[in-house]
């Protein structure tokens, strides 16, 4: 099983110091490397001390042993690891809103909102917002749909992955 | 420990420096930091005021690259700061370990673009191993102890601890600390025992062994190692800049410096080789030639106490991430209970007939007493005891030491590998000097990188740290026109410099100035510098001229080296 998705993206989960700078120390690197960040996304973990980072990187598996090591270098870097596209579970939630000055829209938005287990979360007199959560294919799938009726803005949160199974990488205090 | 009294945060950050053994400390004081200057006022801490702050950083540098204990420097905020970076970048890219403090503007105005207020934390955090600013004044006695922890272990490098000055003149009563642990750092990295016994196993089969020792080797222990290994396996070593002086250059096995201006033998043995060790390298473009093309049929044994420099550069087929020094005594232990010792191999030949021919490219016999490079560093050999430090500038004064003044122990040249910092060798050459008042420390310069930190002079004479500096002087960017000479058409843009009269200038800065115009002079007068034991400056005219050579153009493969011409029959064999 390779490292990167058909898309050439590696998929990198790192636990991380949660204080402030911490995300600076590692978008620094990012940047200084040269690697390509495709999408991070930051939340505390089960530690209050700990946050989780989910990061996608353009790049074959020279660049994701590459920036392993680099996180890894990096002090407030507690754990980091590449995640295997199919042994992990990907999620990415999306706010989408939509151009619906009339009825017949709306309910054709609902529709499609439903069929992929979508919420309406905002409606005003002439536009929806669209809550999806799922793989990131499903909300481009989603996008695409609905783009005739007018998209007017997207909020993505980029991809948050955890393995599967009852291994975890949120229980290890030092690196291994 | 906790202090009975209350103090400030100058004082505990004073205190926590004294704690870690720091005896000296290079810098500038100003606004932001006079908090602490004003506690250093009584403190039996002995301070080195600079001109510059940049020449505050390498001198540090140079300090810790002799002493191999930190060096310490003080800046204040905004362009104190600004100009500390160059030598930070500097310690960064040759991993010394340096501390440098700054002074902040007070915490309230941090992000108001307050007067003399810049983000050197932002700034500084490609170029450190890491930086701190601390937000109350008790936290400094711990910040302290872990700036110190992470700037001497594993791979060593900079930290600065950038102190806001309210911080600095808030009471605390701080804890000092004995030990810190930091969860996310675990520097000490013990060999794998597997890989050390396939490492074992390749170097003991292999029919022609060789070893690269980087900047990571040229400690004296791991030194040691090497050495038992090199004679064991009948391996010539090669070394990179940084390694220069992690093995005796005058042992029948030395080969001297690879790369770019590597020795012949260096860069032809390389590509013979049939296993590679190599010790604490990053496996740089100056060392390497173009790298698809370096040691493409050679096994490549890669030891490094940095993860990271593993395959970064060069793809390698064994790693071993651990201390060298510790890595090479696995290895000789190894190594020790398989082998007996070698008598003569074809190798060993091949070896010897490389370094015949270089041993004559550097003492052919000089018939005239005309000032060039190779006779100028031979005496400078000659002259200088062996404890002695040699520290270069950048250019090709740097690249003549590397390739003709043979270094017998680490520690004793200290030069500006990584960054190629210009102005970097007269400040480190104090620094140097303060490490190791009782041995001769020479700075070889050029006179376009000397013009960049010359002011270091005064400090050198105010601060008594008499060096040494000679300034092979082709009143030329040498280095920039070798270039142009050989790839830009002899389109000589912008390198002319004949601008200063040296001995003029030494005089001005109370300095013992002295021109020669041939070798004869230039040897008294280095014996008298020598004798006199006050800082001196020889100017020493060569001509514009003047290569370095060999050279391997950059980007080609090592084996494309200029200026061999004469030894193609050797160089076609093998």
């Amino acid at each position: 099983m390779g490292l990167g998705d058909e898309k050439g993206l590696v998929l990198i989960s790192a636990i991380v110091e949660h204080k402030p700078g911490v995300l600076h120390r590692i978008s620094n690197m990012f940047r200084r490397r040269d690697f390509n960040i495709e999408s991070i996304s930051v939340g505390v973990t089960e530690f209050k001390d700990l946050a989780r980072m989910t990061i996608t990187v353009k790049g074959d598996e020279r660049v994701a042993d590459q920036v392993v090591k680099q996180m890894g270098k990096l002090i407030d870097v507690i754990y980091v690891e590449v995640l295997d596209w199919s042994n992990s579970v990907q999620r990415e939630l999306a706010l989408i809103k939509l151009k619906a000055e009339t009825h017949e829209k709306r309910s054709e938005i609902m529709d499609y909102a439903s069929v992929f287990r979508g919420r309406i979360i905002d409606v005003a007199r002439d536009s929806l917002i669209v809550e999806i959560t799922g793989d990131s294919e499903k909300i481009d799938a989603f996008i695409n749909l609905t783009k005739p009726f007018g998209v007017i803005e997207v909020a993505r949160t980029g991809i948050t992955a955890l393995s599967r199974g009852a291994s975890s990488i949120g229980g290890v205090k030092g690196k291994t | 420990m906790r202090l009975l009294s209350k103090i400030s945060g100058g004082k505990a950050l004073l205190e926590a420096l004294k704690r870690e053994g720091v005896s000296i400390i290079f810098g500038i004081p100003g606004g932001a930091i006079l908090p602490i200057y004003d506690e250093l006022y009584d403190f039996d801490v002995r301070h080195v005021l600079c001109q510059h702050e940049q020449s505050a950083a390498h001198m540090a540098d140079g300090f810790a690259r002799a002493s191999g204990k930190p060096g310490v420097c003080f800046a204040t905020s905004g362009p104190g700061a600004t100009n500390l970076v160059t030598g930070i970048a500097n310690a960064y890219m040759d991993s010394s370990p340096l501390i440098a403090v700054t002074g902040q503007v007070p915490k309230p105005m941090i992000g108001k673009d307050a007067f003399q207020e810049v983000d050197i934390i932002g700034i500084t955090t490609p170029i450190t191993k890491y930086n701190f600013q601390p937000r109350s004044a008790s936290e400094i006695p711990e910040i302290v102890k872990k700036a110190f922890f992470i700037a001497l272990t594993g791979r060593k490098g900079p930290v600065l601890i950038d102190v806001p000055k309210d911080v600095q003149t808030e009471e605390c009563e701080p804890e000092f600390p004995e030990k810190v642990t930091i969860r996310g750092y675990t520097p000490y990295k013990k060999p794998c025992e597997k890989q050390i016994n396939i490492a074992v196993e390749w170097l003991a089969s292999a029919e022609k062994p060789m070893i690269l020792a980087g900047g990571g080797a040229a400690y004296p222990e791991a030194s040691s190692y090497l050495l038992k290994i090199s004679e064991l396996l009948l391996a010539p070593v090669a070394t990179s800049l940084m390694g220069k002086g992690a093995f005796p250059e005058d042992h029948p096995l030395s080969l001297g410096l690879l790369g770019m201006h590597g020795t012949l033998a260096a860069n032809k043995l390389v590509s013979e080789a049939d296993v590679l060790l190599s010790i604490g390298t990053r496996f740089s473009d100056r060392t390497t030639g173009k790298v698809d093309e370096f040691c493409k049929e050679t096994k490549v044994i890669h030891i490094d106490i940095d993860e990271a420099e593993i395959s970064k550069n060069k793809k390698v087929d064994l790693a071993i991430i651990a201390d060298a020094s510790e890595a090479l005594k696995a290895i000789y232990d190894g190594l020790v209970n398989r082998l007996s010792k070698r008598g003569e191999t074809p190798w060993l030949k091949r070896i010897k007939e490389f370094k015949s021919i270089w041993e004559g490219w550097i003492f052919e016999e000089e018939s005239s007493k005309e000032l060039k490079p190779i006779p100028i560093l031979k005496i400078l050999r000659k002259t200088l005891p062996i404890d002695s430090i040699l520290v270069t500038e950048v250019g090709q004064n740097q690249m003549w030491s590397a390739l003709y003044f043979k270094v017998f122990k680490p520690k004793t040249f200290i030069t500006s590998g990584g960054l190629g910092t210009m102005g970097f060798g007269l400040p480190a050459s104090i620094g140097a000097k303060a490490a190791k008042p009782d041995v001769p420390v020479v700075d070889v310069a050029g006179d376009g990188s000397f013009m960049m930190t010359e002011n270091a002079l005064s400090v050198s004479v105010a601060e008594n740290f008499p060096i040494i500096a000679i300034i092979i002087n082709n009143r030329v960017l040498g280095m920039v026109a070798q270039w142009q000479r050989l790839f830009y058409e002899k389109r000589y843009s912008a390198v002319k410099l004949d601008r200063v009269d040296f001995v003029k200038l030494a005089e001005a800065y109370g300095v013992h100035g002295v021109r020669v115009q041939d070798l004869n002079e230039f040897s008294n007068a280095l014996k008298e510098c020598l004798k006199l034991d006050v800082t001196s400056v020889i100017d020493v005219p060569i001509s514009p001229e003047e290569n370095v050579l060999p050279m391997v153009p950059p980007g080609s493969s090592l084996e494309k080296i200029l200026g061999v011409e004469k030894w193609d029959w050797v160089m076609k064999k093998g």
